[in-house]
């Protein structure tokens, strides 16, 4: 490592943290409908919307109707992208004369847009036409991560309020986090982009002669406009296949730079926000230490590893994968911030990373993807592991568990359980199920332990929603399109539902005060105690497995095996 | 407190006991209440199954018989731990059925009176009982007065008083009269009554899972399916990695490893104690003579945030006490000393005792005989609010009196004296300083004041700080004037007073405690205080009080001593952070499990040149053989269930201390101590199996 990749992570990391209460006030004034400057600027939108749609965004529901409501607009989200994916070649905005694509593609990536993981088993530039790529995934881009935003504000208003079953209105929540922040945010960063060379136009492809003299095809599109959101709304989802590696997508250090604050800055935002309508920053500011941390130790870890010496190749810090306009320090960091996020945005091949390092991508994802995680969703994830601490610890402090000042009961236990159970259920089964299947292992291009990562790491991405591939396998195929399909709705509604639950139930109770006999969850121990069980939980659920993975691989590299 | 046959934790009749119902308790009805043994139990079965299939075909392994022993023992150590609990309720509930004996009644039917058994008396029936009767059911007085022995309920020999009316009107069934005699109206049922339903909730009988407990299982059975999750997928994972080494798919897991590995993860010690913590909890209270109508009420004990308490008796010592003379101008201390000490020598109230007591401890004026001074006793009544005598010396009639400062200032105005100025002030001083001033007069002239204290009890400021640390509001509940409710509130500490309360005061109160979120434990007897002890989240009657009282609280202090309120609190924090400790405990042990059972299952996978399979790098503990290492393991997650029993009945050490402080210290005891430990255990463990 060098002096200026110590600056770089300085910069990254103040930059955030100085950014964090800024952006979360604003959050905080559109979600709770104050003043903000956007207003006077966007507010004929929200009216317009309002009046189109027939809402009254006063009228607040209880969670059964918010979570319907949710469901239903998900739903018809899918069908419309399954839909014109199938139809692409009987539609305008097809320049490049791209075909229809398969029904089990169609139905993958269908999922994969609207519960904001962007796993691509398709290359973009060779298989989606512009109008899907703009009707169908950048709109989707916007609404999946304005509805984990809307998630989260049901389960604050949930925690917040008491003695009512009211927890919000979802066509609200959703219309006012679209308007007002993902949409003003992109465009901004949409400029900025294309004013650093991300390209943006309607065009065929191009071709051009080489240096060396041979042709190549360049893929054009509108690909600044699509990239904003993939990183602001942790959608991940590349214009091209290479993703935030090809340099048409991602062509400076300063734009690198930016995306990865474009990743992080609205979950890292949303820790005050939420904070601030809770009424305690300081328990704000306690999660944002406790994800800080978990993304730090596991930034340490992976650069540690990529750095340390290589017993194969002596003491050269491995390149290959990587874009050598980045280097090492930037992928690393990037690989970190992309899986902690549930982005899935990628700069460098996550295959190539060194056992460790892929096993802390591997890692990030497993956790429930609670470290600042997607939009919205790594947030209220988190939420389920506080649920846990609280109740785990809580008892310790010889009271009943309480979460501010809400009795933590069965229903919420049971709740989280199945919220923490859902995706460790997606990862565990199908990863068993495809590295012992012929159609599983078929799509390997490695063998050895190397092969089950990346089995592990396909069906971690998707039951996190977050989109990244580890690019070894071959995942456009009927099983593995259907099972990551599969996976991602698990991975995305099995938390939804339940986390709407605890919201709706919590709504209802009444608050204890606080005394100094409550169990503190806005200080040092208690964030330790949340990263422990964190550690803990995903630890020994995925410890067998990750073993047999890239624990072997690494012990094997270092004794001189390579896959 | 009583002293009450204290029952050891472990004797050998109650350990036998215990051993033989850990063998019934393998009932799968039984055991499918507690899902994290049941599915220990089933892994067991299937464990066994499989050695008697080894058997069979002649390859028997004596690693999956130790590995199917230890499972069993496993089961068998938890049905133990709750067996020791139940037990140690059974005893006793065997003594207090010894007081149910047999008892005749005699059954009034108008009249008459009719001999009958006490099995046979219905709700409403008369009674009469006469000294040395036992008194046959739970009951009301409603005729005469007599004092009974409730040693068979409460261990206090001392025997109590019992009347009709009032606040002490309840008796219980199975308690003897010992003198004079009572007419008694029965209130419960054969069967319901309070000794029935007594041994019922010790003997754990009608015990049901508390709203806390529910959670926690949930928790349990979240975590074991998890861990399932992660066994069952193992051996696809194996599958992967054999054929990645190139070896064969038929050396995948056995069934015994994976059993023992998963019985390993799923949290067996909270599992198995778990039941055994709850009942060890109601256990705890009634060792200090308080009876909880349900588990429910002990984890609310802990919840409460707020603690209505009566003055007298709580806060203060029952009455107040006579503390200074402090003689009006021109009048000697010895003087006012001696005109108190002859007013009070026949008024057997507790003041005037006390003012007895003051005079001879300050000025040696030693008690007199009333009708040896040739003097009239002045009892003290509603009218006059005033006592004293009249003495009858050589000069004449001199009356003597003491009262209220107004009751004195018209018997001195009568007599054609008058008031001075400063004993009004003196007298307004005391009052405000939360004292009760009395006055003393000699016919026409004033000779000084009394000042009768309440005594607030010794190291009660502490209690209350104690009680603030563990952020628990205290407010003092008195009939006194506010003047004087907020000195005695300030001398005690308390954190707030209601003064001039009335029971619908009380009731109001907890109501608007309970509308601000906070949970409200009070203590009560009388028939008004029982509209507030049924309102309150823990209402606990005292035994002396009123059947309806004894009714609407949901524990019942056999004691009567108002303090118990704080020791409930207690009790019940320590059984929930017991339950929380152990939980920590189990899930926190599981990491050193891993780090030996994970290297040993995959010895085979990856072997490079050194002969031993690549993952054995995690084997930081050393252990002897992978099968030593996984018996070890096993071994430890079975032997930690007996050597926490201790711990689950007594509860974890408690102290008064902020939330903050509990956590860290329960944390830096069971969290890490729980990560750390099984790493030594297990690692002493291999080390004899390889001896």
């Amino acid at each position: 490592m060098t002096t200026q990749d110590a600056i770089l992570l300085i910069l990254f990391i103040s930059i955030l943290a100085g950014l964090t209460p800024v952006v979360g006030n604003y959050l905080f004034m559109v979600f709770t409908d104050g003043k903000h400057f956007m207003r006077p600027v966007l507010g004929w939108l929200e009216s317009v919307t309002y009046k189109f749609a027939g809402i009254n965004p006063k009228e607040e529901t209880n969670w059964k109707t918010y979570t319907s409501n949710l469901l239903l607009f998900n739903l018809i989200g899918i069908v419309f992208l399954f839909v014109i994916q199938l139809t692409q070649a009987y539609l305008p905005l097809n320049p490049a004369h791209l075909g229809n694509t398969s029904w089990h593609l169609a139905f993958n990536t269908a999922v994969s847009f609207v519960t904001n993981t962007n796993w691509q088993s398709y290359a973009g530039e060779t298989t989606q036409s512009y109008l899907v790529q703009m009707l169908g995934f950048t709109v989707q881009n916007f609404v999946s991560a304005a509805t984990g935003m809307a998630v989260l504000l049901a389960v604050i208003r949930g925690i917040s309020r008491k003695t009512t079953d009211k927890i919000g209105n979802f066509w609200t929540d959703l219309t006012r986090t679209t308007i007002y922040i993902l949409l003003p945010a992109s465009v901004v960063l949409a400029i900025v982009l294309a004013g650093q060379g991300v390209i943006q136009n309607f065009k065929t492809y191009e071709t051009v002669q080489t240096v060396e003299g041979s042709l190549q095809i360049l893929p054009m599109g509108p690909a600044a406009s699509q990239i904003a959101i993939k990183l602001l709304g942790t959608n991940g989802g590349g214009f091209f296949n290479a993703n935030s590696a090809h340099p048409f997508e991602n062509p400076t250090p300063l734009s690198n730079f930016l995306q990865m604050l474009a990743i992080f800055i609205i979950p890292m935002g949303l820790t005050y926000t939420y904070g601030k309508m809770v009424g305690s920053l300081r328990h704000g500011r306690t999660i944002f230490l406790t994800m800080g941390i978990l993304f730090l130790l596991g930034l340490g870890i992976s650069l540690y590893s990529e750095y340390s010496s290589n017993p194969i190749f002596g003491n050269l810090p491995l390149m290959e994968g990587k874009e050598t306009r980045f280097g090492i320090t930037n992928s690393v960091l990037f690989s970190v911030v992309t899986t902690n996020a549930s982005c899935g945005a990628v700069n460098a091949m996550h295959d190539s990373l060194s056992p460790i390092s892929g096993m802390i991508a591997l890692i990030n994802m497993m956790l429930g993807e609670v470290i600042f995680g997607g939009v919205g969703a790594g947030l209220y994830g988190m939420i389920i592991f506080i649920i846990l601490t609280v109740f785990i610890a809580g008892l310790m402090v010889g009271r009943t568990p309480e979460y501010l000042g809400k009795k933590i009961e069965a229903f919420e236990v049971k709740m989280a359980i199945v919220a923490v159970l859902a995706p460790s259920l997606v990862i565990l089964l199908f990863s068993a199920w495809a590295s012992v299947s012929p159609v599983g292992l078929a799509g390997l291009n490695n063998p050895g332990p190397h092969g089950l990562s990346e089995i592990l790491y396909a069906y971690s991405s998707a039951a996190g929603n977050n989109g990244s591939a580890f690019a070894g396998l071959n995942a456009n195929t009927i099983f593995y399109n259907l099972t990551t399909g599969i996976g991602m709705l698990i991975g995305r509604f099995g938390i939804i539902v339940p986390v709407l639950a605890i919201a709706g139930n919590m709504a209802q109770k009444r608050v204890t005060p606080l005394s100094s006999g409550t169990f503190r969850t806005d200080n040092w121990l208690f964030a330790s105690l949340l990263t422990a069980v964190i550690l803990i939980v995903g630890g020994l659920t995925f410890f067998p497995a990750l073993s047999l993975g890239p624990v072997v691989e690494h012990l094997l590299m270092n004794s001189g095996l390579t896959f | 407190m009583s002293t009450k046959p204290e029952i050891k934790l472990f004797n050998k009749r109650l350990l036998r006991q215990a051993v033989q119902e850990s063998f019934v308790k393998l009932n799968p009805v039984l055991l499918i209440k507690n899902p994290v043994i049941f599915i220990v139990a089933i892994g067991s079965v299937l464990t066994t199954l499989v050695v008697f299939m080894d058997i069979f075909n002649g390859s028997f392994s004596f690693f999956n018989f130790q590995i199917a022993v230890w499972l069993w023992f496993t089961v068998l150590f938890a049905n133990f731990s709750e067996a020791v609990a139940e037990g140690r309720g059974k005893a006793q509930a065997d003594n207090l059925r010894k007081n149910r004996t047999q008892t005749q009644a005699r059954k009034m039917t108008g009249k008459h009176e009719v001999l009958v058994f006490a099995t046979e008396l219905r709700k409403g029936d008369i009674v009469l009982c006469k000294a040395g009767d036992i008194i046959p059911s739970d009951g009301e007085v409603i005729e005469g007065i007599a004092s009974v022995d409730e040693s068979a309920i409460t261990g206090e020999s001392a025997p109590v008083i019992r009347e009709s009316g009032g606040d002490r009107s309840a008796v219980t069934g199975g308690t003897k009269v010992i003198s004079d005699q009572i007419v008694i109206r029965i209130t419960s049922d054969p069967g319901s009554t309070f000794i029935d339903r007594m041994i019922a909730l010790v003997e754990g009988a009608k015990r049901q899972k508390t709203p806390n407990e529910i959670a926690l299982s949930i928790l349990l059975s979240g975590l074991s399916i998890i861990f399932l999750l992660a066994v069952t997928t193992l051996p696809a994972f194996f599958a992967y990695s054999l054929s990645a080494s190139g070896l064969p798919g038929s050396q995948n897991l056995t069934l015994p490893v994976l059993f023992a590995l998963l019985v390993c993860l799923i949290p067996t010690t909270i599992g198995g104690l778990l039941s055994a913590i709850g009942i060890s909890g109601m256990d705890r209270l009634l060792q200090r003579n308080v009876i909880a109508t349900s588990g429910r009420a002990i984890e609310a004990a802990g919840d409460v945030d707020v603690l209505l308490l009566d003055k007298t008796g709580t806060i203060t010592l029952g009455n107040r006490m006579a503390t200074d003379f402090i003689p009006a101008e021109g009048v000697t201390p010895a003087e006012l000393a001696d005109a108190a000490q002859l007013s009070s020598l026949s008024d057997e109230t507790p003041e005037g005792r006390s003012i007895v007591i003051l005079a001879k401890e300050k000025f040696n004026i030693r008690g007199r005989e009333v009708h040896r001074l040739n003097a009239s006793f002045i009892p003290f009544t509603a009218q006059s609010r005033m006592s004293g005598i009249d003495l009858r010396t050589e000069d004449g009639l001199h009356q003597i009196r003491k009262g209220s400062a107004e009751a004195i200032r018209s018997f001195i105005l009568n007599n054609n004296g008058f008031f001075p100025q400063k004993i009004q002030d003196i007298v307004s001083e005391l009052a405000r300083m939360g004292a009760t001033p009395l006055v003393v007069a000699k016919d026409n002239k004033v000779l000084g004041v009394i000042n009768l204290k309440d005594i607030v009890k010794g190291g009660i400021k502490q209690r209350f700080a104690e009680l603030r640390k563990m952020g628990i509001q205290t407010v003092m509940i008195t009939g006194d004037n506010s003047l004087t409710a907020a000195a005695i509130a300030a001398e005690a500490g308390v954190d707030d007073f209601m003064a001039e309360a009335k029971p619908e005061d009380k009731l109001r109160r907890i109501r608007e405690e309970q509308a601000n979120g906070h949970l409200v434990g009070m203590i009560g007897d009388g028939t008004n205080d029982a509209p507030a002890l049924a309102q309150a989240d823990i209402g606990i009657a005292m035994n002396s009080g009123t059947q309806a009282a004894r009714e609407a609280g949901n524990m019942i202090d056999l004691d009567s001593n108002p303090t118990k309120l704080i020791e409930v609190v207690e009790v019940g924090k320590q059984l929930l952070m017991t339950r929380g400790a152990l939980t920590t405990f189990s899930i926190a042990n599981d990491v050193a499990k891993y780090f030996a059972i994970i290297p040993a299952i995959s010895a085979s996978l990856y072997v490079g040149k050194s002969g031993t399979g690549i993952l054995s790098a995690l084997n930081i503990m050393q252990l002897g053989s992978p099968q030593s290492a996984i018996l070890s393991a096993v071994i430890f997650n079975a032997i930690i269930i007996v050597l926490l029993i201790p711990l689950a009945l007594r509860g974890v050490r408690y102290h008064p201390v902020s939330a903050n402080t509990a956590l860290t210290r329960n944390l830096i005891i069971f969290g890490i101590g729980g990560l750390i430990a099984p790493f030594f255990g297990i690692k002493l463990i291999d080390i004899l199996i390889n001896l």
